[in-house]
């Protein structure tokens, strides 16, 4: 297929994970920020969502303070911001419209419909909680008939195998930030050890990657700083964790390998990293520290999609 | 002007045979079910994301081309003789342009002035003595029909370069059938779904000799911001054809390539829907980031075929557009089945000083002009756009044709106010390739919403109809 359209479908899929990722943690830190102070602390949940969004840099340029007013503006509606979700729906759909011929008609139209009703019953200006809620669902709800079309209606080619790459690297980014952010509440120091303050927190990070309910499945024990960690990096059977990511990275990049005969540079970096996630143990990873550990995976994440760009999108 | 011949009623008022079906069916109908289908096409159009971009036009920056739910009915018969007139012509195309940048047999034959192909910007020295495959060069026509009454049909405009609006043909006939199956099992309609197939067919029968068995076929459009990219990702996806931009083709020891996630990949025919102008920056336009550098070197080479072929302007100027009667005449031997409107050529003297003296009843066109801009409806001009012309014209003689104004035949047409005849035009598309030609049954009916307005261009506000040919007379 065209590198052009490979990459526009690449991503298509990671402006759509992207949206939602966004609109989930605006979810969840309204949750928070709805508690009494005694339950949350005095941090400012604005500026950590700003962080996991890694929009914090150019929120600054347009804002002094980061309230619920401004930073819902700005990683929700702002035309500045290039990753608001307003802008990755945009995006999603000039990618849509460059590539129609590779997706299938529920795909466009999932994607066509979202920007409609974006235009027509969500233009920008003051919105009550409950419209918020209702647009965060409407977000979620793009990803889900996306995805879903995707998966029921796509040929099983090239074109399905890069649009999934870019889902899964977007997602494994996501994931890693929010651990990137909240690494601390995850290597609890002595005295916050299961305090009140943590356990909403804690919350809160499964909640913005829908994993709350995962989580008690999996571990049926109540919430425990380093059972998060582990649901969240090594834990294949989540979709969003890091391990099921790369899973699914591998997976893909290697039917690509098959089909074209040839594996690369991507295959190997890609497998390196899976190998590495699946012979960690959350024991050794806190022994040689989270935030070292997540660090060197953002690093190695970015360098994939690079090394995918270099191989097949150019 | 005289009275308009409208195609259901005839021009005493009675029930033409192809609309007697359509006319009890209408009866029948409750009063706003036509307004409700139309609002439901709307939603169709606007889901499948149908629409088109007007230059210079920011707010409105996708529009949809209003779309009538009448259709436009014409029987076999009718369409046996448009049938065959558009092969007529396009087949006198094809061998004029052969003829142009070969032997010029028509030139030393005295018909055309020698000047109207040479100094004409739309003319292409380059493809002098150039061959193409099979000696094809409009692959795709786009003849703009008009009628007055029911037996003439005149050719308004040949369109031999990029020719638009196939895809509303097929995407209003699928639109119709999903809101009328009734209108449909009551009619026995010609099926316009074959095109695509046909198109493939015409495309692949002219690849470069040095093609494979299975040549590899690509659509080239300008991109997504194309006021028809729509259509070029429509047909794309229906060829099964790579729809391709400037920037994803390289031109390599003359052949040309594309980018794919598996390396660089020959391609042998390319569709293009870019003008001439901006195909290659090194031959044309050097500012043009559209193209494809070196794309002339290797069709020069004959590595690659262009459909259309380079150079087809000069065939659809409207300058010589007049001179089309005398162009069948000279390469077939035959009179030709479609008639042309006739037409004053300012150029000439004489002709110039008859339309300056009536300026008030004609319509007046810019030779290069197309999409209904720059043009000059005397009967609806005020008198300060009359006299800008009067002097666009003694300034410019030879950038204007003028036609009289043509009372283009009517169509019952749903408006606000219930049915009532609009004018319209038609646009069939005529297939060329190495083995026949095909003419799908229908095209492209255009309507100008507008009481009394004859403008039919969707960039003036003109909607579009389905149309149908009967299969058989009943």
């Amino acid at each position: 297929m065209l590198s052009r359209t490979a990459e526009n479908l690449y991503w298509l899929a990671r402006y759509v994970e992207r949206a939602e990722y966004l609109a989930r943690t605006i979810e969840a830190t309204l949750r928070v920020t709805a508690l009494p102070n005694a339950y949350v602390g005095k941090t400012n949940e604005w500026d950590s969502a700003l962080l996991t969004a890694g929009a914090a840099g150019g929120f600054y340029t347009h804002y002094a303070e980061a309230d619920e007013r401004s930073v819902v503006d700005y990683l929700l509606f702002s035309t500045a911001n290039p990753s608001s979700v307003r802008n990755c729906i945009e995006n999603a759909r000039l990618n849509s419209r460059a590539v129609r011929t590779a997706l299938t008609g529920e795909m466009w139209d999932a994607i066509n419909g979202a920007w409609i009703e974006l235009q027509e019953t969500w233009r920008a200006g003051p919105m009550t909680r409950e419209q918020l809620a209702r647009f965060l669902r409407f977000v979620q709800e793009i990803s889900l008939r996306f995805d879903g079309s995707a998966y029921r209606t796509m040929l099983r080619n090239d074109a399905y195998w890069f649009s999934r790459l870019g889902l899964h690297l977007e997602r494994a980014d996501n994931t890693a930030r929010i651990l990137d952010v909240k690494y601390h509440l995850l290597l609890p120091e002595k005295e916050h050890v299961g305090g009140p303050l943590d356990y909403y927190q804690w919350t809160s990070i499964l909640r913005s990657v829908s994993a709350l309910t995962a989580y008690h499945w999996v571990y049926r024990e109540t919430l425990k700083p380093w059972l998060i960690a582990d649901l969240l990096i090594l834990n294949d059977s989540l979709p969003r964790s890091l391990a099921s990511c790369y899973g699914n990275l591998v997976r893909n990049l290697d039917q690509i390998g098959v089909a074209y005969g040839r594996q690369g540079p991507a295959q190997r970096h890609a497998r390196g990293i899976r190998n590495r996630l699946e012979h960690s143990r959350m024991d050794d990873v806190f022994q040689r520290g989270l935030h070292e550990f997540i660090q060197e995976f953002l690093g190695d994440n970015a360098r994939l999609g690079e090394i995918i760009s270099t191989q097949y999108l150019n | 002007m005289a009275t308009a011949f409208d195609e259901m009623h005839g021009p005493g008022g009675e029930l033409r045979q192809a609309y007697q079906e359509l006319s009890r069916w209408l009866k029948e109908l409750p009063p706003d079910a036509l307004e409700y289908r139309r609002q439901e096409a709307e939603l169709l159009f606007r889901r499948i994301g149908i629409t088109f971009a007007v230059y210079g036009d920011a707010e409105a920056q996708e529009r949809l081309i209003p779309f009538d739910v009448v259709p436009r009915i014409m029987s076999a018969k009718e369409w046996a003789i448009l049938e065959k007139g558009l092969k007529q012509r396009v087949k006198a195309l094809n061998m004029f342009l052969r003829d142009i940048y070969h032997g010029r047999e028509i030139l030393r034959a005295g018909l055309i002035p020698d000047d109207l192909i040479f100094r004409n910007p739309v003319f292409r020295p380059e493809m002098n003595g150039q061959d193409v495959p099979h000696d094809i060069y409009v692959h795709i026509a786009g003849i703009d029909i008009v009628r007055v009454n029911a037996e003439n049909f005149f050719v308004l405009e040949d369109n031999a370069r990029t020719p638009s609006g196939v895809s509303y043909m097929l995407e209003n006939r699928e639109i119709m059938m999903r809101l009328f199956p009734d209108l449909f099992a009551r009619h026995r309609v010609a099926p316009v779904e074959r095109y695509p197939d046909e198109l493939l067919s015409a495309l692949a029968s002219v690849a470069p000799q040095s093609a494979s068995a299975e040549p590899t076929v690509a659509l080239l459009t300008p991109g997504i911001y194309n006021s028809a990219y729509y259509e070029h990702s429509f047909l794309a996806d229906k060829l099964g054809v790579e729809l391709v931009e400037g920037r994803d083709l390289v031109v390599k020891n003359e052949e040309v390539l594309m980018r794919t996630t598996e390396g660089l990949k020959r391609v042998d025919v390319i569709y293009r829907r870019l003008d001439d102008d901006f195909l290659d920056p090194l031959t044309f336009r050097p500012d043009s980031a559209l193209g494809v550098p070196g794309l002339m070197s290797a069709y020069m080479a004959g590595n690659v075929t262009l459909a259309n072929a380079v150079g087809t302007g000069i065939a659809d100027d409207k300058a010589i557009y007049s001179y089309m009667p005398d162009v069948v005449r000279f390469y077939l031997d035959e009179e030709p089945i479609l008639k042309n409107v006739p037409t004053w050529r300012c150029r000439e003297p004489d002709d110039l000083a008859y339309v300056l003296e009536h300026l008030d009843k004609l319509v007046v066109k810019e030779v290069h002009g197309s999409g209904g801009y720059g043009m000059l409806i005397g009967p609806a001009a005020t008198k300060a756009m009359i006299e800008s012309f009067r002097d666009k014209l003694k300034h410019d003689p030879a950038g204007f044709i003028a036609q009289p104004t043509l009372a283009l035949s009517t169509c019952p047409t749903s408006t606000a106010s219930g049915l009532a005849p609009r004018h319209v035009d038609l646009r069939p598309f005529v297939l060329t390739g190495r083995q026949n030609m095909t003419v799908v049954p229908g095209g492209l009916t255009r309507v100008a919403l507008q009481e009394g307005s004859l403008v039919v261009n969707s960039s003036q506000g003109g909607g579009t109809k389905d149309t149908w040919i009967l299969d058989e007379d009943a």
